[in-house]
């Protein structure tokens, strides 16, 4: 019985944000909060030969000030989860010691007793620098040059080959290799609010609270904890509202240790909150790889083989999953097709630029934008339609599960269903038709289509650094209402709403008495957080199996209180009711249902007893009666709640087809997105509405990577985009109406059937716009195009 | 050397002295703890500070304080009247015009503006009077459609 599950209900979190009275950690505002400042490198690669911090100890309103040496051995490195066969992993201090390793590298910490004044003595910090040649090439540090961590050799951090089947042979078996050579540029998530953190030290308790804005608040307790030396049950890590993550704040950084240590020394809270340029320095990025893919076709487009020779650029250090994340392109190599043998090497490269990891999608959009890519590719090649190159390698429905030769087992799918319906709602015939007319009118249009998979649900213990579980705990409390906590850690996402949802028809309740309560270590079971789109499909499962725990019980309890077998109990509507009994309301002899919270204010309502012959009970009278725990059956616990960790047996594989078609304008070289289908399939929906947002927020920062966004660091490792002023962000004006529709395959991994859709637009759509900007300069021989495809790239191409 | 100054928030007068540097989102947020508005860039391209002046959408992260001395201001927290929610307010929370909720206060308080200016905006026209608000999560069609519900409950239909 779903009243909620699967209808477009409008969020429960929306009006504290709606009325600006949501808490944000820089909201948080306590009573003789000290604000830290950080010094950062200006310099890419540079000594640091020493640091004078007098002038800013003597300056008004400072506190404390301290460097690199100050806390050498005090505070722990930045750490690395990521685990992987000869990986070279260098000492990361969250403070840089003898030398600067990229632009915003923190150098010292300057404490006083109020902003201004913090920032005003990081001028009066005077760094003695002996600038280093940087290193920027991410291909030629690949091969040598100047080395950033002397002591590697040199600036490979690890080597990996990955995939399965003779890959040899399978480009023997070909009639044709294709190969394109291909760059995903460096972007920054910019979440809309920056990192923040706050600290609170109790010496009496000896207890540190950190507000922080994070995806992951109990894997960043654990770190923080060993990273500063406390025990983990003495250090609360609460999440407030977050701004926006987007992979970004699934990390532990410098600063969070910082701050909390800081903290513990000063016995008072401190505050940091990142402006945009930290931001944009010193917060992960995303993406950076420069790779050349090979496919074995047959004349008929059949694909025997793809190879992927790849370098990724890490950055200076690695964050918590920097090396892993080109492991996940591997991973998603094989597209939504058959390919029979698929290899990946990459070469993990440190460069003097702050750290990639995960950005939304993390690693598999390259996987997916290479696939696309490389079918258009093909296409041209053979002289075939792109679209028939791609039905000739997907697996059939009936094939799933499909075994990749990457390694994974796709859950289940229909991806000719998909690619017919975005066809159909395209309109795509017609589209071609009209771009035959608008060509010979001298217009520069482009159909762009990419049929991708993306790996969700993140994912199997396995398979991941630090669990891939996640938790729930569900609660009826005495007066009846529903609290639910999550390890989940949502940041926009609005499953505040679609747990509440689940939760609310799984125990026939009202989704207003339901509460779900999220992000504090200090209140919530332990969780693995909001990333990899896992929060529904994993922790909104452990909701649901904690849920039927909880109901096992209270059935249990039921049948005790109205002195007859669980067996013979129904439940519906939040009500247990003896099965004969029902019978007999059916023909006119029901009996009055004692409304729950109704009673006089201050009271709780009368306990039903079993003597008192109630035939139907609900579930929020259960729970009282569990609490009050004097009708309960001998063996049972008292109280009414349930805990269920879910571990899933595997990821889930949602999938889709996008149409995009662009408009070149030939004068300017501006790209316009003039039409946009997308067809999502992930699995059973629990809120279209969220659905929706998450596709539409996906596809614009896809649209972002295509055409406009991009870190840009010169020769000398500087870093040009420092702020929202030359890191161009998608705006309104910028993106077209998107037509967006479904297919629904349930997921078999999940009881919900969910798969997941945080990341499919971001997934999809890249390819699908840089493919029609490509198809609309076909007439120029343009054969690809590296991202973002600005306007003077395109104009000097039709020059 | 602190200057006095006199500013109506939302319907109360505030008076104080402040630093002539301090800026007049600092001033909201830290002076008065209207934490609504927020800070998303500091360089007037995110909207995310944005506020009415007098009437006027003003980014509130690149004004001083002092230069608000003896103005109106209404930031998100004024927006709602008598408890009941801005038909903007309202339409956000109708169509899923936010996510995180971070760019939400400055977009409500930007698009209040577009339709005050022009009661039957186009899609286009909404568009474009959104350039200087940056939203990360939504990709815009929903604010689109908050903004077209607002317009359309505002003259009635
Ligand atoms: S903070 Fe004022 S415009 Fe971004
Ligand atoms: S809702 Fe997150 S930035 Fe707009």
């Amino acid at each position: 019985m779903t009243k909620y599950v699967g209808q477009r209900v409008k969020r429960t979190e929306d009006p504290r944000l709606i009325k600006g009275l949501a808490h944000y950690v820089d909201d948080i505002g306590l009573p003789g909060t000290l604000h830290v400042a950080f010094v950062r490198s200006m310099y890419a690669h540079a000594k640091i030969n020493g640091i004078d911090t007098t002038e800013a100890f003597k300056a008004p309103g400072v506190v404390a000030v301290y460097s690199g040496k100050d806390i050498a051995t005090k505070v722990g490195p930045v750490p690395c989860a990521a685990a992987l066969p000869d990986l070279k992993v260098p000492d990361y201090r969250v403070l840089a010691t003898n030398k600067a390793l990229f632009v915003g590298h923190p150098i010292a910490a300057i404490v006083a007793t109020d902003k201004y004044a913090a920032r005003d003595a990081v001028d009066l910090i005077f760094v003695d620098y002996e600038e280093l040649p940087a290193v920027v090439d991410v291909e030629a540090a690949a091969n040598g040059g100047t080395i950033i961590h002397e002591s590697f050799g040199d600036n490979v951090a690890y080597k990996l080959t990955s995939g399965e089947g003779d890959i040899d042979a399978a480009m023997k078996a070909a009639d044709k290799i294709v190969s394109q050579k291909m760059v995903h540029q460096r972007l920054a998530p910019i979440a809309m609010e920056p990192r923040g953190v706050l600290a609170r030290y109790f010496p009496g308790e000896e207890e540190l609270t950190v507000w922080s804005s994070t995806q992951i608040p109990h894997l960043l307790r654990t770190q923080l904890a060993l990273m500063i030396g406390i025990p983990e049950n003495k250090l609360r890590v609460i999440t407030p509202e977050v701004g926006g993550g987007f992979g970004s704040k699934l990390n532990v950084y410098a600063e969070e240790a910082l701050l909390g240590w800081i903290s513990i020394q000063l016995g008072k809270p401190v505050k940091w909150i990142e402006s945009r340029r930290e931001n944009v320095q010193a917060t992960i990025h995303g993406r950076a790889q420069v790779g050349t893919v090979e496919v074995g076709v047959k004349n008929d487009g059949a694909i025997t083989g793809l190879r992927y020779n790849v370098v990724a650029d890490l950055g200076a250090y690695h964050q918590l999953l920097t090396p892993a994340i080109p492991t996940l392109t591997g991973l998603m190599l094989s597209g939504a097709y058959k390919i029979p043998a698929i290899q990946m090497n990459v070469t993990g490269v440190f460069t003097n630029k702050m750290s990639t990891d995960a950005y939304r999608g993390a690693g598999r959009p390259e996987a997916t934008y290479v696939v696309e890519r490389v079918m258009d590719v093909i296409a041209r090649e053979l002289n075939l339609d792109p679209i028939e190159v791609r039905r000739k390698n997907f697996p059939k429905a009936d094939e799933f599960p499909f075994h990749t030769a990457t390694g994974l087992d796709y859950d289940s799918g229909d991806y000719d269903g998909a690619l017919n319906k975005a066809l159909d709602l395209s309109g795509y015939q017609s589209l071609r038709e009209e771009q035959k007319k608008a060509r010979d009118n001298g217009k520069l249009i482009g159909i762009g289509v990419s049929s991708y998979v993306e790996i969700c649900a993140l994912g199997p213990s396995q398979a991941m650094p630090a669990g891939g579980w996640e938790s729930a705990t569900v609660r009826i409390e005495p007066t009846g209402k529903v609290t639910v906590l999550t390890g989940a850690s949502p940041h926009g996402q609005g499953q505040e709403t679609s747990f509440a949802q689940i939760a609310a028809d799984e125990l026939g309740v009202d989704l207003n008495d339901v509460t779900v309560i999220h992000g504090d270590t200090g209140i919530v079971q332990y969780g693995i957080g909001t990333f990899g789109s896992r929060a529904t499909a994993v922790g909104g499962t452990a909701v649901l199996i904690a849920i039927q725990k909880l109901k096992e019980k209270a059935s249990k309890i039921a049948a005790h209180m109205m002195q007859c077998e669980a067996s013979s109990l129904s439940f519906e509507d939040g009500c247990y009711t003896k099965k004969e009994a029902a019978a007999a309301s059916v023909t006119g002899k029901s009996e009055p249902v004692v409304p729950v919270g109704e009673g006089p204010a201050g009271a709780l309502n009368d306990v039903p007893t079993p003597t008192n012959g109630r035939h139907k009970l609900t579930i929020q009278e259960i729970a009282l009666a569990a609490h009050v725990a004097k009708e309960i059956p001998p063996d049972t616990e008292p109280g009414l709640s349930a805990t269920y960790f879910f571990e899933p047996k595997n990821f889930t594989f949602p999938f889709g087809t996008h149409v995009c078609v662009v408009e070149i304008d030939k004068e300017t070289g501006e790209t316009k997105i003039v039409k946009y289908v997308a067809v999502d399939d992930c699995g059973k929906v629990i809120n279209p509405l969220l659905v929706d947002g998450q596709v539409h927020g996906g596809i614009v920062q896809a649209i972002g990577q295509a055409l406009y966004e991009e870190v840009v660091y010169d020769e000398q490792g500087q870093l040009v985009t420092g702020e929202l002023m030359d890191y161009a962000l998608p705006k309104a004006s910028q993106m077209p109406w998107f037509e967006t529709d479904r297919t629904e395959t349930p997921s078999p991994v999940n009881p919900l059937g969910v798969k997941g859709v945080g990341e499919a637009g971001t997934i999809g759509a890249t390819p699908a716009v840089v493919n029609a900007v490509v198809d609309a300069l076909s007439a120029y021989g343009v054969t690809h195009i590296d991202m973002p495809i600005r306007p003077e790239k395109i104009w000097k191409l039709i020059r | 050397m602190k200057q006095a100054i006199s500013i109506n928030v939302n319907g109360a007068d505030h008076a104080g002295e402040v630093e002539p540097r301090l800026l007049l989102v600092h001033y909201l947020r830290d002076v008065l703890g209207l934490t609504g508005t927020h800070i998303g860039c500091e360089t007037s391209i995110c909207g995310a500070c944005t506020i009415l002046l007098d009437g006027q959408a003003v980014k509130s992260c690149t004004m001083f304080a002092v230069q608000a001395d003896g103005s109106n201001i209404t930031t998100i927290e004024g927006l709602a009247t008598n408890g009941n929610l801005h038909p903007m307010q309202e339409g956000f929370w109708e169509c899923h015009g936010l996510q995180c909720g971070y760019c939400t206060p400055g977009m409500i308080i930007a698009a209040t503006q577009i339709v005050d200016r022009n009661p039957n905006p186009s899609r286009d026209e909404i568009r474009h009077g959104l350039e200087g608000n940056l939203c990360r999560c939504t990709g815009y069609q929903h604010i689109v459609e908050a903004v077209e519900y607002a317009a359309a409950k505002k003259s009635g239909v």
